[in-house]
């Protein structure tokens, strides 16, 4: 996916108005009532058209939704959310579920364009199959049917319901239960569509597969459901990327991805998230509270998550791995940014079940502006788990004096023979460090992206190549106007 | 192109910390295209103030002077505006940045001089063949561009990677702030090679170092003694020499 900025010398151009993906589509669209009650959910289901279990496991989430409250152990300021002022579905009309590309609406074609992710096949990036997923519908996914060749499946949520209910029904749910959480309870309640991918047992999938998520009507949420399942011995690498329109107020982005790794399977997770993050005082931007969790079901199982969190007026997410398999391995790679009064709390679990599994965290937080980054994370290992291994590695930079970096990691060790290494660092990018890159040339926009590029470095270089370019261009846009 | 001859001048330069201490006392100093000049001093005399000044370091005040370069008023430009005029100060301590890739650093600086001048930016192919000839010149192996910058380097290798930027950077008035300092004397030799070599009738270099050992090899036109904050003699090389048997005590005391 080329999520494609181009130089920054465009984005300064802009005079202030960093954030590239602010323009909204003129499109008719099909839009829930605001407002959330069984009504709602039975709604949705019917203008999905979907299947009575469904509508009952959306209504047995919703039920429990109704009796949790808003999490408030995350270091967060947040208001209470006003869940009856947003409306829960919101899809461009189109004629009923384009069959190829060539009926999607025109505009939503040029919306992705604009984008950067051209879907029209033949101008499509080379190796990278997209699902285009805009407001709270899959408005097209690509390359289908090479992918369909090999056995592997990969469509949009709604369309493996009615077309692989067997797998849906065999692993919704398994990973992120519907009462995970507030959130995760919300999706499980009104997820409209996402992404859906099945990796037959042996087959190595060819090309990089990828969701990209667009929230485009004003006043609605986006609530997507992503199910990833690699059988045994099969490899995936998946990529996420999201963007939304500039709005004063904020939006609320409540996603559940599930992932599973069945025996000497490999998944590969990878998100450059992108919502706009409200304006430099504060006012609007997305609120981005997902649950993201794969679990290694098999022997030498393996998931890796990597994530870059740039955007969003607050992040809340722990993307984690259930290290169920004998010897099987969870990855947790990350970068997050908060600028101007950006808040992120993120990290990761990793549980240790199975024995001599292994996990490695590293997490890279950078604050500018008035920004508030938390790394929260839990290493946990089970009375089984002999043998298991941790190392984390958290860094913490700082860009100013009006920034804050916290570091909350969990240990729980149920089993003496495990090893678990934790280390943690708070650095300043120092007047030395700028004076030496302004020295050579670099004005100081560049020299902090560059400085800040390199403490990144050991996460970047987990990403897959193409969306590593665009990560670094994204890094130092985030931070424009973090050095005076 | 034509080039002012008079590349650097420097009147009644008076400069102070933050805390108010003044550590330039007035100095004046006048450095012509093609010429090396080497200001000597010990330790506390100023001199690597009077290169952070020039170089445009934050944290120190002009609080009388004024400094000219290439016709311009030196002052009014921010450090990376010098930088890019073709200033370029060789560090007596140089600066870890620990992931960036010492010769993505290298490659970012020359193309944002480039395109300042309006030259076409190197791409990656282009940088590599000419890194490749000038590693060659000054003795460094190639696997020093694939480190971080400056991380982990010993202090000859930081030395020599100075040394190495300025050969690439090929900057109008280079300032070296004691990069004889702690050199043995094979890497003092490849250190005098490439400040030779930098060595043009339309570029200035100014060598700052407290010991004549360098002068040896690099023969400079012009000999300072800087003395708490002032420049209390000048003259031709033979004064370095002077000040190697005499050492700085003829020329007052210190502080
Ligand atoms: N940034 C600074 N902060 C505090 N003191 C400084 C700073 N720069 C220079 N000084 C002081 O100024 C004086 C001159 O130092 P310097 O210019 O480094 O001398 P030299 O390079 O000739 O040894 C010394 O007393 C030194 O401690
Ligand atoms: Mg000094």
């Amino acid at each position: 996916m080329t999520v494609s900025i181009d130089t920054r010398d465009t984005v300064r151009a802009l005079s202030g108005a960093v954030y590239k993906y602010g323009f909204v589509t003129e499109i008719e669209a099909d839009e829930a009532p605001p407002g959330l009650s069984e009504a709602t959910v039975r709604f949705i289901s019917a203008k999905k058209d979907e299947p009575e279990w469904l509508l009952e496991w959306w209504l047995t989430a919703f039920r429990a939704w109704q009796k949790m409250t808003q999490p408030d152990w995350a270091k967060l300021k947040l208001a209470p959310i006003d869940y009856q002022a947003a409306s829960y579905y919101s899809a461009p009309k189109l004629n009923p579920g384009p069959k190829s590309l060539d009926e999607v609406d025109p505009e939503l074609l040029r919306t992705y364009e604009k984008l950067g992710i051209p879907l029209k096949e033949r101008e499509a990036l080379a190796g990278v199959a997209v699902d285009a997923v805009f407001d709270s519908i899959s408005v097209a996914t690509t390359f289908k049917q090479q992918l369909a060749d090999l056995g592997i499946i990969f469509c949009s949520f709604g369309e493996a319901v009615r077309e692989h209910p067997d797998l849906v029904r065999k692993y919704l749910g398994t990973v992120v239960p519907q009462t995970d959480n507030l959130f995760a309870a919300l999706n499980s309640a009104v997820f409209s569509d996402g992404s859906f991918a099945y990796v037959p047992p042996g087959v190595r999938c060819p090309m990089e597969l990828s969701t990209y998520f667009r929230i485009n009507a004003a006043k609605t949420g986006q609530f997507e459901r992503t199910l990833l399942i690699a059988d045994r011995g099969s490899y995936v690498s998946y990529l996420e990327g999201c963007t939304a329109p500039q709005r004063d107020e904020n939006q609320l982005h409540a996603a559940v991805v599930e992932l599973v790794a069945l025996e000497d399977a490999q998944i590969k997770y990878s998100t450059v998230q992108n919502w706009y993050p409200g304006d430099a005082e504060g006012r609007g931007g997305i609120y981005n509270f997902v649950t993201k969790r794969g679990a290694c079901r098999g022997a030498r199982a393996k998931i890796s998550w990597t994530q870059v969190e740039t955007g969003s007026a607050i992040t809340l997410k722990y993307p984690s791995c259930i290290l169920e398999g004998d010897h099987s391995i969870g990855e947790f790679y990350s970068v997050a940014i908060t600028n101007n009064l950006q808040q992120a709390d993120t990290g990761t679990k990793m549980i240790h079940i199975g024995k001599d599994t292994r996990s490695t965290i590293v997490s890279k937080g950078i604050s500018a502006g008035r920004g508030q980054n938390t790394y929260r994370g839990l290493v946990r290992v089970q009375p089984r788990a002999a043998g298991a291994r941790n190392h984390t590695q958290c860094d913490s930079l700082l860009i100013g004096d009006k920034c804050g970096a916290h570091t909350v990691p969990y240990i729980e060790i149920r089993n003496p023979t495990a090893r678990v290494e934790h280390e943690a660092t708070t650095s300043k990018i120092s007047d030395d460090q700028l004076f030496y890159c302004r020295q050579r040339g670099l004005t100081p926009e560049d020299a902090v992206s560059l400085i800040v590029n390199g403490f990144c470095k050991d996460v970047l270089r987990e990403l897959p190549m193409e969306f590593a370019v665009e990560a670094q261009k994204l890094l130092a846009v985030s931070l424009e106007g973090s050095v005076g | 192109m034509e080039f002012p001859s008079l590349m650097l001048e420097i009147r009644n330069l008076h400069a102070r910390l933050g805390d108010g201490r003044e550590i330039l006392k007035g100095i004046d100093l006048a450095v012509t295209a093609g010429e090396v000049h080497a200001i000597m001093g010990p330790n506390g005399s100023g001199k690597s103030t009077l290169a952070a000044v020039l170089a445009g370091r934050e944290g120190y005040e002009v609080t009388a002077g004024e400094v000219t370069y290439l016709g311009r008023d030196l002052l009014a430009l921010a450090a990376d505006e010098r930088a890019r005029e073709g200033l370029f100060l060789d560090f007596q301590y140089p600066v870890e940045i620990p992931g960036v890739n010492n010769m993505y650093f290298l490659r970012a600086a020359l193309n944002a001089q480039r395109r300042h001048r309006g030259e076409p930016e190197l791409d990656a192919g282009q940088f590599l063949r000419a890194v490749r000839a000038k590693l060659k010149e000054l003795e460094i192996g190639e696997d020093l561009l694939q480190r971080a910058v400056n991380v982990g380097f010993s202090g000859g290798e930081k030395k020599r990677n100075e040394i190495f930027q300025m050969a690439m950077l090929e900057p109008r008035l280079a300032i070296l702030d004691e990069t004889d300092s702690g050199l043995d004397i094979d890497a003092l030799r490849v250190v005098a090679t490439g400040v030779n070599r930098q060595r043009r009738s339309d570029r200035a270099i100014i060598l700052i170092t407290h010991y004549q050992r360098l002068l040896n090899y690099v023969e400079p036109d012009r000999v300072h003694v800087l003395l708490a904050g002032r420049i209390v003699e000048s003259g031709d090389k033979s004064l370095a020499l002077e000040l190697e048997r005499g050492g700085y005590a003829a020329f007052g005391s210190v502080g």
